[in-house]
């Protein structure tokens, strides 16, 4: 399955990419799986990306829970907890 | 229900009297406007970036306006958010709800700020002495948003007679 990943703010500037088209492998299903799967590139990606970091999450561009499965070309997005207003 | 994102800035006056133009039955307008302040967690601020999502940025203040309106009687509604750089003294936001009775816009305007606080898509990158930093979320802001679902809990719970 393909998918859209983009990330945000300090994610962002840390794996310094915003946007990135990923074909998975057929036993990633979930956002918290993708986020599993690019963990093991290792470096920024293990660290940023690493359960201790309160990251928030969207599906097609709705925030969503860690267990949202993934479907076709969806938008997945990683990024910090919103600090606007 | 208007959203607009933008770099440039906005004229409340004039937002007001847009929002609230040939509706005689509007009896209240309710505004707030964020600024950027000068000092923010003990360092001093020169200036900040925002950056957003472009796209569900509109959509979660669509949503976030949707929700005012099914628990209060909203007859217009208004979001502005700039993005890019500021500076202090500059305004960030302005929420404006106008209803027919004050007390309804009060409510609205302030659940739409908290929510927006927490829901909607964007961060804050500020300039300070030591250099730029991403600003933390705070946890007064969640807990100010949560007061509203525990509110809508307890008003639930005393219509079924359960309080």
């Amino acid at each position: 399955m393909k998918i859209q990943c983009r990330f945000f703010a300090s994610v962002r500037e840390a794996l310094g990419a915003s946007f990135e088209e990923i074909e998975l492998p057929p036993e990633v299903t979930t956002v918290a799986a993708v986020r599993a799967y690019l963990r093991q590139r290792g470096g920024v990606w293990d660290e940023v990306l690493s359960d201790k970091n309160l990251l928030r999450t969207a599906y097609n561009q709705q925030m969503c829970a860690a267990d949202t499965v993934l479907t076709e070309q969806c938008e997945v997005a990683f990024f910090p907890p919103v600090t606007g207003g | 229900m208007v959203v607009r994102i933008q770099t440039a800035d906005f004229d409340v006056g004039a937002e007001l009297a847009a929002l609230r133009s040939e509706q005689p039955a509007i009896g209240a307008v309710v505004s707030f406007v964020g600024l950027v302040r000068d000092i923010n967690e003990g360092a001093e601020v020169s200036g900040l970036e925002l950056e957003h999502y472009p796209g569900m940025t509109e959509q979660s203040l669509q949503d976030i306006l949707s929700l005012a309106a099914q628990r209060w009687p909203v007859m217009r509604s208004l979001i502005i958010h700039r993005v890019g750089p500021l500076l202090p003294l500059d305004q960030i936001v302005l929420v404006a709800v106008a209803t027919r009775h004050r007390g309804d816009a009060f409510a609205a305007c302030e659940f739409i700020m908290d929510y927006l606080k927490t829901r909607a898509p964007f961060w804050k990158k500020e300039q300070t002495p030591d250099g730029a930093r991403w600003v933390d979320a705070r946890e007064s802001d969640e807990l100010a948003s949560q007061r509203w679902q525990d509110a809508a809990a307890a008003a639930t719970l005393s219509q079924q007679g359960a309080l």
